[in-house]
């Protein structure tokens, strides 16, 4: 009888274990969006202060965190962290580390194009009406923010939790590693697991961001102005 | 008229912006029920003039009185004064995240705190004046430019401002949108509303002016009613700005 591949996802604990990476993946994606979103939100107020030192500092940072690759990021704070600074940092505090820091450049970049979207007219005729300044930013500038701002960060939200595939790499295990653990330990009774092993964490992977990117397209098309 | 009905003294008003003066001591009053329209140059300062009147632009020196209160004192709450003077800018700025009914109704339920049943039986006789009833849960991406603009003045009408300023409201506007929101403000003009117009229109000038000013670098040079005005201006200057709006016959 040709060998189902597919049997080993049934073997022992293996789907329990395949979930509970997932749930690491997701634990650990969530602690830095969450961090993410509360710094960007800070960050890209800052960036849009017309101080030059400010201005330059998180130019800077915004530049620096997006041309290096997450892998090497992650490398310089797990492995450059404990040779540099004798810190030993476990890689669960590291991938949060990183990831805040790249989430926070993403998200205050994003911030910072939402609020210098809405045009100065905008403020300006909220105060021809009378309104006070927290008036404005109440009922005009902050829901007009939002509705720029809250599709693009569930996107960046999605893709925060597909890259932390890449903490594989400093020892932490997720669902990928648990995957790569259950195709090596089937190897020989199983040798065609691989592909069902990791077409089950594409679905896991899929139904876990799926909500996410729907949930941004009918925003984005609702707001849209 | 009578010095009693004066709604508005501008007083030696300058205005610069560091490096160049945009408005040199202008004075000027206008009076319950009038209609001033201002005329002149691009860059002569007339729109600045406006944003002067409410605030949102700061001054060197000079007075603005308001019912005879000065409203140019360190302790003016501009958010009160602003109740009072309406201004409708050239690019409508309506908010596009809500309807046509909440832009017009933001104003009245939260900066006055008026009973939103009332406020919004009041929108929609006004928005029934304009001709946009039918429009009213409308976004303002769904409306032409001359529909938008016609709410804007609504938004500004509902809040029963004691002055108007009209920012020339209708220098974005396609040309045959032009008179509907020109139609609009003829028929405050007859309803005894005090207004302050910029505008390009020197027709439209002409028809709704109680009387015209001629601002051209900073400063008024002429005033008069706009018969006189537009037939036999006493200066040079404005003679010449308006013979840039007629043609000499080719043939």
């Amino acid at each position: 009888m040709q060998d189902l591949g597919i049997r080993v996802l049934f073997m022992g604990n293996n789907f329990m274990r395949l979930l509970g990476g997932l749930w690491v993946t997701i634990q650990l994606s969530l602690i830095s969006i969450l961090l993410s979103v509360i710094f960007g939100i800070l960050l890209g107020i800052v960036m849009t202060l017309k101080n030059p030192v400010t201005k330059c500092i998180t130019r800077i940072y915004l530049e620096f965190i997006r041309i290096m690759p997450q892998l090497v990021l992650l490398f310089l704070v797990y492995f450059g962290a404990t040779k540099a600074f004798g810190i030993n940092l476990s890689g669960e505090t590291s991938a949060v580390i990183v990831f805040t820091l790249w989430g926070t450049a993403e998200m205050g970049d994003l911030v910072r194009g939402a609020l210098i979207s809405i045009p100065k007219h905008q403020y300006e005729s909220g105060a021809a009406l009378g309104m006070e300044n927290a008036q404005i930013y109440r009922y005009i500038i902050i829901p007009q923010t939002l509705r720029r701002l809250i599709p693009l960060s569930i996107n960046l939200a999605t893709r925060m939790i597909k890259t932390t595939s890449l903490i594989v790499m400093i020892g932490v295990v997720e669902v990928l590693k648990v995957g790569q653990q259950i195709i090596e330990a089937n190897r020989y009774t199983v040798p065609d697991s691989a592909l069902w092993i990791y077409v089950t964490i594409f679905f896991l992977y899929f139904l876990v961001c799926w909500p996410f990117s729907v949930l941004a397209g009918k925003l984005e098309k609702k707001w849209k102005n | 008229m009578k010095e009693t009905e004066k709604l508005l003294e501008i007083r030696h008003l300058h205005k610069d912006y560091g490096e160049g003066t945009i408005l040199e001591d202008v004075s000027l009053d206008i009076h319950k029920g009038e209609v001033v329209v201002l005329i002149g140059p691009s860059g002569c300062g007339k729109s600045t003039f406006l944003r002067c009147i409410n605030g949102l632009e700061p001054i060197q020196s000079g007075e603005i009185f308001l019912d005879g209160e000065n409203i140019i004192a360190n302790k003016t709450k501009w958010s009160e004064v602003r109740q009072k003077i309406g201004m409708v800018f050239q690019s409508y700025d309506l908010f596009p995240h809500m309807t046509v009914l909440d832009n017009i109704l933001l104003g009245p339920t939260k900066v006055q705190r008026r009973d939103k049943k009332e406020a919004t039986a009041e929108a929609e006789k006004l928005l029934e004046r304009v001709g946009l009833l039918d429009r009213k849960d409308a976004y303002p991406r769904q409306l032409s430019g001359g529909q938008k603009q016609r709410v804007a003045i609504v938004r500004a009408l509902i809040m029963k401002p004691e002055i108007m300023l009209f920012d020339e409201v209708t220098a974005a506007l396609d040309p045959e949108m032009v008179r509907e929101v020109l139609d609009v403000m003829l028929e405050l003009a007859k309803s005894g509303s005090t207004m302050m117009i910029v505008t390009h229109e020197m027709q439209f000038a002409r028809a709704v002016a109680d009387k015209i000013v001629f601002l051209d670098g900073g400063e008024i040079v002429e005033t008069g009613a706009p018969e006189d005005f537009f037939n036999s201006p006493k200066t040079e200057r404005a003679s010449r700005f308006l013979h840039t709006f007629t043609f000499d016959q080719v043939k």
